[in-house]
């Protein structure tokens, strides 16, 4: 693992120490009170979802096309990371729904199309535990989809009728709200980046454990 | 005839103006928000924590099963670099 790995776990672990007492001190929204203060951890969560699939679909394309095995290495760690950042999302969307809305949910184009994403990536899983031999490169072809989806769930609440707020929200925030949002994507990216730097060392031993029993049998 | 059908429409007038001037029934009194419904009272506090939880659960339980996984794969590199090497020794 990477030197900067110790700092970097120190950082975030501060950053998300922090983070609580700014949300506290965010002040209410006007209509929704304070579930909105969800969005301080349902949206950071979400982009950090997009930004795991960008980089699982980018290594599986560099895995695929240009044969890397470090490349597979890192889309199988984001492509996992993704699917648990995928369930804070669906889990606190509906949470934060069954008061603003009063349903659990609904069939709309933004929760439907970020279900739909969550479900390839967790394929992409079980390609990989159950494909059996040869699975890897199948399983990158589904990743590049799953990364193909992103910029159609971040356009969704645009381009379809839909409940969700729309993309206006955080570029429009009040400077009360934006700070504290910003510091919480900020602790999410930290949080990401340290995931990232665990679960692809994991894939790299697990290499050296398949190479050190073929080196065995041999 | 003619006297008839003018009952007929003059009766249609009047249930027509009675539905156009129908009021909804009037109120018996105010309700204080305290009083309303558990759905319109729902209390946003256990939402917003069961929503930390879950972020917080998810990250702790998913770097838990990281450092397991980890362990057992350097357990497993040990035991198997211990066994090419007691074989290279023979």
């Amino acid at each position: 693992m990477s030197k900067v790995f110790a700092p970097l776990l120190v950082v975030c672990g501060a950053m998300f120490f922090y983070a609580p007492f700014l949300i506290v001190g965010a002040p209410y929204e006007a209509t929704m009170g304070l579930v909105q203060k969800i969005f301080y951890f349902h949206v950071p969560s979400a982009m950090t979802l997009f930004l795991s699939a960008f980089v699982a679909g980018i290594a599986s394309a560099i895995f695929l096309f240009a044969g890397r095995p470090a490349a597979d290495r890192v889309a199988a760690a984001a492509a996992e990371i993704a699917v648990v950042l995928g369930i804070i999302v669906l889990v606190s969307g509906p949470l934060w729904a069954r008061k603003a809305w009063g349903v659990w949910w609904q069939w709309d184009a933004r929760l439907t199309s970020t279900l739909v994403m969550w479900l390839v990536f967790q394929s992409y899983l079980l390609l990989r535990r159950y494909g059996g031999p040869g699975s890897e490169r199948l399983a990158a072809a589904v990743a590049i989809f799953g990364a193909a989806l992103v910029p159609f769930v971040y356009w969704s609440v645009n381009l379809w009728r839909t409940v969700h707020p729309n993309t206006n929200v955080v570029p429009t925030l009040a400077p009360s709200m934006r700070g504290p949002f910003w510091f919480c994507v900020a602790a999410f990216l930290c949080l990401y980046v340290l995931l990232l730097t665990l679960r692809t060392a994991l894939e790299s031993r697990r290499s050296e454990l398949d190479a050190l029993y073929l080196a065995l049998e041999d | 005839m003619k006297r008839t059908l003018a009952i007929f429409v003059f009766a249609l007038l009047v249930m027509a103006t009675g539905d156009l001037h129908a009021q909804p029934p009037s109120k018996d009194g105010f309700v204080p928000v305290d009083q309303l419904g558990t759905q319109e009272q729902l209390p946003a506090t256990p939402l917003v924590a069961a929503a930390y939880g879950v972020a917080w659960g998810a990250v702790l339980v998913y770097v838990w099963t990281i450092w397991r996984r980890l362990a057992r794969v350097e357990r497993e590199i040990a035991e198997v670099s211990r066994r090419i090497a007691a074989g290279t020794r023979r």
